[in-house]
């Protein structure tokens, strides 16, 4: 007798249940999420070189919606610190860190694999030979927006001849438009190395340093150029989630299910470009929040993307304001490069992703 | 934005039996310089289950995908409904005929329930919406899928996922189904119930086509079978007359017999063996 007996099968039980938990799972994620968001931004913004009690932080939110409840800072530093400093960082690391993880969404939906993000489609890439462009030529007809919005434009513009190219007969296919990327991708690198090769030393280090990702230094003025653009964003994305469940049954399927699959490939890449190139001009390059946060989502609730896209804003939002909180503090005096952490954690954590989705579902091939 | 507004919202009743649902006249398709269609004509009418058979590289796919309204002949003329194929919006055409490609990968672990529910897509936001729920059911006791409907895609099994797909273009309900060999992996048992479904789908007034490679299930359950031969029509018509030995081993190059089914007296088409 063999001491390895299989378990007895129990299909009544492995059938039913997830029918029943979904719609929890849903709400308790959603809760989870929010919670956890309004909780790390207090605490991100009371900790830092300059302590801030948390009960402070939150009542010099409330002075200034006009409840006086808790006390503010009575050091006016205290209240200048959060206001001019930690609160903007907040915020930018908030919508950075949505847009990502929607972007993120919206990018493996629209091509069917699992593995597509934003700089698949050569935005990251793109606004980097912007932002080079602008720090090796030290140009600054625009003021301090200059690297920004360049690199806004160049990412747009990027994106844009990466989808240019791979249509013919007005389709673009997900592998030709994916190797199309990578062919613009690898120019947008030689560039970016020319550039770097150019430059003097000074912009190489500010090059290297935009390459990493950092959030220092955010102003609310860099919070409202870029807020209106992640609203549409999300509620485009928003709006075209039920199509993007039907492409995950091939294009000619959801053709035959009435979606227009070229005007929707077409409305998502434009949405990502301008919301990833409007992200990035200001934070650098963050990678892995749009590959991984997906991911998780998808493994609690399932890849329709009526939860996964604003499911992936907020986590997308919490990771990065926990990453940036993790990159201001986790060394005295050191702010560490946040594209770097992100990377770092979400490396190994994609490839446990990976073998666990392996084991439990046949995984992809 | 036109691409996010909805579009129109009638639903269209039930065709009319005999009526003409998709016609191709003198179609000829090329792709990379071979006529895959050379001048064929064909009709689905509603209330018949039309069986498309030929061998392998015939244009049996093509001719579907062309009647689909999928891909334009380089000539000739295709109409679902009475209506020129490109003339109809995507929205529209996906209310009146359902397609059953040969291939229907899933690329994210989906539940079986919630691919069936995407063939209700095209009636958001029109009175049938109503009718998902039903719709859905129906369509998964039909396939045998309903103790499998929380299942996910990628672990079911060939089979299983083929009658997925199947459940969906059911769900789908239009009045013309076209089906791309939906037998393929299927079972001797789901081999019949297909067939007895796409029959049950043509008493309600629905035209089907239904691409075959087993004879036998064509003649046995299809109105008309269709013979496609190198991109030509070797013939059309009700199974006694089309199911015979000459033509059939000349079209697909190998020697046949046709007996006739000793109780039922359908034809039972074999390879010639010694």
């Amino acid at each position: 007798m063999t001491a390895t007996a299989s378990p007895p099968a129990t299909p009544g039980t492995d059938t039913a249940a997830p029918a029943g938990r979904r719609p929890v799972r849903v709400v308790v994620l959603f809760a989870v999420l929010v919670a956890g968001l309004v909780v790390v931004s207090l605490v991100s913004a009371a900790v830092g070189q300059f302590g801030i009690p948390l009960s402070q932080v939150v009542g010099s939110i409330l002075n200034r919606v006009g409840i006086d409840v808790l006390a503010a800072p009575a050091d006016p530093f205290a209240e200048a610190a959060l206001w001019d400093v930690r609160f903007p960082r907040v915020v930018l690391a908030l919508l950075v860190g949505g847009v990502l993880g929607v972007c993120g969404a919206l990018m493996q939906g629209c091509f069917g694999n699992p593995l597509a993000e934003p700089g698949v489609v050569g935005v990251s890439s793109g606004a980097a030979v912007g932002a080079c462009l602008s720090i090796v030529f030290g140009w600054t007809f625009l003021g301090s927006f200059t690297t920004p919005a360049l690199a806004f434009c160049t990412g747009l513009a990027t994106t844009l001849a990466v989808y240019v190219l791979a249509r013919s007969k007005g389709k673009a296919g997900v592998v030709t438009m994916i190797l199309t990327g990578v062919a613009v991708n690898a120019v947008a690198g030689a560039a970016i190395s020319f550039l770097v090769f150019a430059g003097d030393q000074a912009a190489r280090e500010q090059i290297v340093f935009w390459q990493l990702g950092s959030l220092a230094g955010s102003r609310w003025v860099y919070v409202a150029t870029i807020a209106p653009l992640v609203a549409v964003c999300a509620i485009v994305a928003l709006l075209l989630a039920k199509r993007l469940d039907l492409l995950s049954l091939g294009d000619r399927q959801a053709r035959h299910l009435g979606v227009d699959v070229e005007v929707l490939r077409l409305v998502t890449i434009v949405v990502v470009a301008v919301a990833v190139s409007a992200a990035v001009s200001y934070s650098g390059i963050i990678g892995f929040v749009g590959l991984v946060v997906p991911h998780l989502i998808r493994m609690i609730t399932g890849p329709g993307h009526r939860v996964l896209i604003p499911a992936s804003l907020l986590g997308g939002a919490l990771l990065l304001v926990a990453a940036d909180l993790l990159a201001r503090n986790a060394f005295d005096y050191a702010d560490l490069p946040i594209g770097m952490l992100t990377a770092l954690v979400g490396g190994p954590f994609f490839f446990w992703l990976l073998l666990r989705t392996r084991r439990r579902e046949g995984g992809w091939t | 934005m036109r691409f996010l507004a909805r579009a129109g919202t009638r639903v269209p009743g039930p065709p009319t039996a005999g009526d003409p649902l998709a016609e191709a006249s003198a179609v000829v398709a090329t792709a990379g310089g071979a006529r895959l269609l050379d001048g064929v004509s064909l009709t689905v009418h509603a209330g018949e289950v039309l069986a498309l058979v030929g061998p392998n590289g015939a244009g049996k796919s093509t001719l579907l995908g062309v009647l689909a309204g999928d891909t334009a002949p380089s000539s000739g003329r295709v109409t679902i409904h009475g209506r020129p194929a490109d003339a109809w919006s995507t929205v529209d055409l996906a209310r009146h005929r359902a397609v059953l490609p040969q291939h229907n990968p899933v690329s994210f672990p989906f539940t079986v329930r919630s691919v069936v529910e995407m063939g209700r897509a095209p009636w958001e936001g029109t009175p049938a919406e109503d009718d998902d729920e039903r719709a859905v059911a129906a369509a998964l006791a039909d396939t045998g899928l309903t103790s499998f409907a929380e299942r996910i895609h990628p672990t079911l099994s060939g089979g299983e996922q083929a009658r997925t797909a199947l459940a969906r273009v059911l769900a789908q309900s239009t009045g013309l189904l076209l089906l791309d060999e939906p037998t393929a992996a299927m079972d001797l048992r789901h081999q019949e119930q297909v067939l007895a479904l796409a029959r049950a789908r043509a008493e309600t007034g629905a035209g089907v086509l239904v691409v075959l490679h087993d004879l036998g299930l064509a003649a046995a359950h299809a109105d008309r079978v269709a013979v496609l031969s190198s991109g030509k029509l070797a013939a059309a018509g009700p199974p006694e007359e089309v199911c015979e030995t000459e033509l059939l081993s000349e079209v697909y190059q190998h020697p046949v017999e046709v007996i006739s089914h000793p109780r039922t007296g359908k034809p039972i088409v074999l390879p010639y063996r010694e």
